[in-house]
């Protein structure tokens, strides 16, 4: 059960991957909310790259890298709540969702 | 006529003639002062003008004391004050006054004769509302004729000259109100500019030939030894010398203001003027300025003359002097008005002295000058006091029987009248105009002259004395009766009339001291000075002349005092010859068919190319600039502008470009995150590629 | 050439995909749950059992259903009638594919430098537990400064406004 059969390779294109296609959720759908999942699976993507890295690097210390990859993902929870909250407060206001609508702050 | 300067030049200038400038200066300065007076302070201004006056006659004295100190001691005197005035290149415009024998004796006469007139005119113009204007003119007058006579530079005599015609055209023109004045004064300042023009052509000539402007400066001076030799060496035209045509052009400026034989025709008119202002200006010493003029500049009329000959100039100075003798003598016996027949008599009398010049030099001439100015001055005084006596009546038919209403007036009147015919030995015209008939008789040209002035002189005699019995003798035919005038006009009167008299003793043959004075060498009194050949029954001539004169005019007009509409005694005998005399023989209406047709024609012909040529030609530029000035607009309008106004809206639209990247669309910003991330990502990958 | 690797990826790229093309927002939120899931499992697989545990309570347990709990709020349930995906799409699949190239690039290329085996790091959470309080104690305030300035933040932005100002 060890990963050495996959070489580091695999898994980084998996997360860059995974980041490409949550970046294209992000920048294609009309939804919100959409754009904030969209921006999780990137957030994840990197987390997973942080992961690869620290298992297959050399390990002069040994935590670096999952310490890394924990307070990463305490971060991304809190700016989903966030993100969210807004999404919200910005519904109350427009009472819509769709980012194509929302360009009141043009030039 | 000798040339005897046998005394040894002195030219160092003295103290005496570093302040000449005085002179002139105090007059011109009171006139200033007289004219900043602001309400009409009469005894302000007399006493100015007379103090001004009698403090450059003080000077005059002083002067003419060292000229005279200095010719007693065997020099001859000419002290010379030059300085340079205007710098322009090599040359300067340069300015100075002269100090000599003959600016002596005219700085005095002017000065005294001048001073005496003054005060007279303190009576005279008493009840005048423009008092005070009457004085700062005269005395701006008086400054400037003592210019003229000082002037060694002939720019300065120049400008002095031209300050002279200007004030007598202000005081001709005295009582502007009155039509007749203000034409009077024009036609003189018209008639005498006429004559300066030919004398500033002469200056200029004299200045390009010598290239100084200056008359005497220690050798260096126009009329000095170099200068001359060139003028006479050159050829100017018709045989004339650059020194003769000189000459006769500065002789043109002094005829029209000694009112000479074409140019006289201001004179008479000039008597518009108050009567101090005829006896000042007209009689003394204005009209004698031109005179003097060609008495300063002897030296260029008289150079290249053979020993005992004369020159060219010369002989037009004296046929001109001779004709306009005889010329005004007649027509002064036709008039009526008093002052005319004492301005033709005036005109008559420069026409002697100029013949006296180019008879028998400097001396001849001004002497009779220096006479007549103390005796005409005598007559026209005495005439303003018959005038004011008789309440301001000028024509001699309406007075009458005057000795005995007016007595002081009639005595000092016949003494300046009796020295003006010359009546022999005790009056001081006898000897003046017997030194010019003199020099006429001994004339190596021609003997015409001389015939001329003895017919003058028998004229002079004849019409004085028709004009003494008219006003003084028979009986009153005005309508009030007359009084005589007040002390501070019969004053003057009286000491006029004793000079009258007693210069004479100054130009004896006996004693020729006036002679001897200005030329520049010794006298001694002696009774040989009668002894010359032909001399005593030159003096019986002239004296009959005179007394046929008196006798004629007495027995013709006598006490008889006839109705002032009646003809005159000649006038019956002979109608034509008399209206020709009384209408001035016809000048006047000469020039003005002539001359002055010639100046209406040429100034409607000058306005009309005024109008039309040059006129059209300034509105054809300003159309064309107008046309510019409507192509520029439009190229303003639209290029100027257009293009301003299109590069701000191409800007405009290029922000409104630029900002439209602005969508205030997220999804838009994070793709343009993403696209800069990748852009970056492979510029880095690429240049870190092994 | 292990097989749990690549169905574990299959599971994770079904479930992104999945959840970005699906039209249902909440058939999106499982299907993003799903991709949650399988990461959990990979980080498992590379021996990070405590990121795996973390990555399942946090993103499952509670990134996910916020986002259910914000579709319902803001009614994105409902299939909105112009379509889910904005009028310029394409742009946006291309500016994406162009990531995937430069990174797959970078990835490819630097295949040789990649270190091959590494030994197992032994982690406890015994020693994360240490860590956490002693090297990392400062990180560890932070982010709870952090979450608590988040959570109050997300409140107040949420919250429904009173009535009147105040």
């Amino acid at each position: 059960m060890t990963g050495f059969a996959t070489p580091l390779a695999n898994y980084l294109l998996l997360a860059a991957l995974l980041f490409a296609i949550g970046l294209a959720g992000a920048l294609t759908r009309r939804n919100a909310i959409m754009v904030l999942i969209g921006i999780e699976l990137m957030l994840n993507a990197a987390n997973l790259n942080l992961i690869a890295f620290w298992r297959y690097g050399p390990h002069p210390e040994a935590l670096t890298g999952m310490m890394f990859a924990i307070f990463s993902i305490a971060v991304a929870a809190a700016e989903a709540a966030v993100g969210l909250g807004l999404v919200i407060a910005i519904y109350r206001h427009t009472n819509t969702t769709d980012l194509d609508k929302m360009n009141r702050m043009k030039g | 006529m000798q040339e005897m300067i046998s005394f040894a030049p002195s030219s160092t200038s003295s103290m005496v003639a570093q302040y000449l400038w005085l002179i002139p200066a105090l007059p011109v300065a009171a006139s200033g002062l007289i004219a900043l007076l602001k309400q009409p302070k009469r005894r302000t201004a007399a006493w100015l003008a007379i103090g001004s006056l009698s403090l450059s006659l003080l000077l005059s004295l002083v002067a003419f004391g060292h000229v005279l100190a200095g010719w007693t001691g065997g020099m001859v005197v000419r002290e010379t004050v030059n300085f340079a005035w205007i710098h322009f290149g090599y040359t300067a415009v340069d300015l100075g006054w002269v100090l000599d024998s003959l600016a002596a004796v005219m700085l005095v006469m002017v000065s005294f004769v001048g001073l005496l007139i003054f005060i007279y005119s303190v009576g005279y113009m008493a009840h005048d509302e423009n008092f005070t204007r009457f004085f700062c003119f005269m005395s701006l007058f008086a400054g400037a004729m003592l210019g003229v006579v000082i002037s060694n530079s002939m720019l300065l005599l120049f400008m002095c000259w031209e300050l002279v015609g200007l004030t007598s055209y202000l005081l001709i023109g005295f009582w502007y109100q009155k039509p007749s004045a203000a034409a009077a004064a024009k036609k003189a300042f018209i008639t005498t500019r006429f004559g300066d023009i030919f004398f500033l052509l002469g200056i200029v000539w004299l200045f390009s030939q010598t290239g100084t402007l200056l008359l005497y400066n220690h050798g260096a001076g126009s009329l000095e030894g170099m200068a001359l030799g060139n003028l006479v060496a050159q050829h100017a035209a018709l045989g004339l010398s650059a020194a003769g045509a000189i000459g006769l052009l500065i002789f043109a400026g002094a005829a029209g203001k000694s009112g000479q034989l074409p140019l006289h025709v201001w004179l008479p008119d000039a008597m518009e003027g108050p009567t101090p202002v005829s006896a000042l200006i007209h009689a003394a010493t204005m009209v004698a300025a031109g005179v003097f003029l060609i008495a300063r500049v002897y030296p260029l009329m008289q150079i290249g003359a053979q020993p005992g000959g004369t020159t060219a100039a010369l002989t037009v100075v004296t046929w001109i002097g001779a004709a306009t003798a005889v010329f005004a003598a007649l027509i002064a016996v036709g008039q009526n008005d008093i002052k005319r027949i004492l301005a033709y008599s005036t005109v008559s009398q420069l026409g002697y002295m100029m013949a006296g010049l180019g008879l028998g030099g400097v001396a001849v001439g001004m002497f009779h000058l220096i006479t007549h100015a103390f005796f005409k001055a005598l007559l026209f005084l005495g005439a303003g006091s018959v005038i004011h006596g008789c309440h301001e009546e000028q024509d001699v038919r309406r007075m009458g029987g005057l000795k005995a209403d007016m007595p002081l007036t009639f005595v000092t009147y016949a003494i300046g009248m009796l020295a003006l015919c010359g009546f022999p030995l005790i009056f001081s015209g006898f000897w003046s105009k017997d030194g010019i008939l003199e020099a006429a008789k001994h004339w190596s040209v021609a003997k015409g002259p001389f015939y001329l002035l003895v017919f003058g002189a028998l004229l002079t005699a004849f019409y004085m004395t028709r004009q003494v019995c008219y006003v003084f003798f028979g009986h009153w035919r005005g309508h009030h009766p007359a009084h005589e005038s007040p002390k501070v006009m019969t004053v003057p009167l009286a000491i006029l009339a004793f000079f009258a008299i007693v210069l004479g003793a100054i130009g004896t043959p006996a004693w020729p001291w006036f002679h001897a004075f200005l030329e520049g060498r010794a006298v001694t009194f002696s009774w040989h000075g009668f002894a010359e050949p032909g001399l005593l029954a030159l003096m019986l001539t002239s004296s009959l002349v005179v007394f046929l004169g008196l006798v004629l005019g007495w027995w013709i007009y006598g006490d008889k005092s006839p109705k002032p509409e009646a003809q005159d005694a000649l006038e019956h005998a002979a109608p034509w010859l008399w209206a020709g005399l009384r209408d001035r023989l016809y000048i006047d209406e000469f020039y003005g068919v002539t001359v002055l047709a010639f100046y209406a024609w040429w100034g409607r012909v000058a306005d009309w190319l005024d109008r039309r040529v040059w006129g059209g030609i300034v509105a054809a530029v300003a159309w064309i600039f107008g046309l510019w000035a409507q192509l520029v607009r439009l190229l303003d309008i639209h290029w100027v502008d257009g293009g301003f106004d299109k590069s701000c809206e191409e800007l405009s639209t290029g922000g409104g470009i630029l900002a439209s990247v602005q969508t205030g669309r997220v999804q838009n910003y994070l793709r343009i995150l993403a696209v800069a991330v990748v852009v970056l990502a492979a510029i880095l990958l690429w240049g870190s590629r092994p | 050439m292990n097989p749990v690797f690549y169905i574990l990826a299959v599971l994770t790229l079904a479930g992104g995909l999945a959840a970005i093309l699906l039209r249902s927002l909440v058939h999106s939120v499982l299907a993003v749950t799903a991709a949650f899931a399988g990461l959990a499992l990979v980080f498992l697989q590379l021996d990070a059992q405590f990121a795996g545990f973390a990555q399942i309570l946090i993103y499952i347990g509670a990134v996910a259903i916020l986002i259910v709990f914000a579709v319902l709020l803001t009614r994105s349930s409902e299939l909105p009638k112009s379509g889910v995906f904005s009028n310029t799409w394409i742009v946006g699949l291309v500016i994406a594919a162009g990531v995937f190239a430069v990174l797959g690039w970078a990835v490819l290329e630097s295949m040789s430098a990649v270190p091959q085996q590494a030994a197992v790091p032994a982690v406890t959470v015994h020693d994360i537990g240490n860590a956490l309080m002693g090297r990392y104690v400062l990180p560890l305030e932070i982010v709870a400064l952090l979450l608590t300035a988040a959570t109050i933040g997300a409140v107040i932005v949420a919250m429904h406004e009173k009535e009147g100002p105040k």
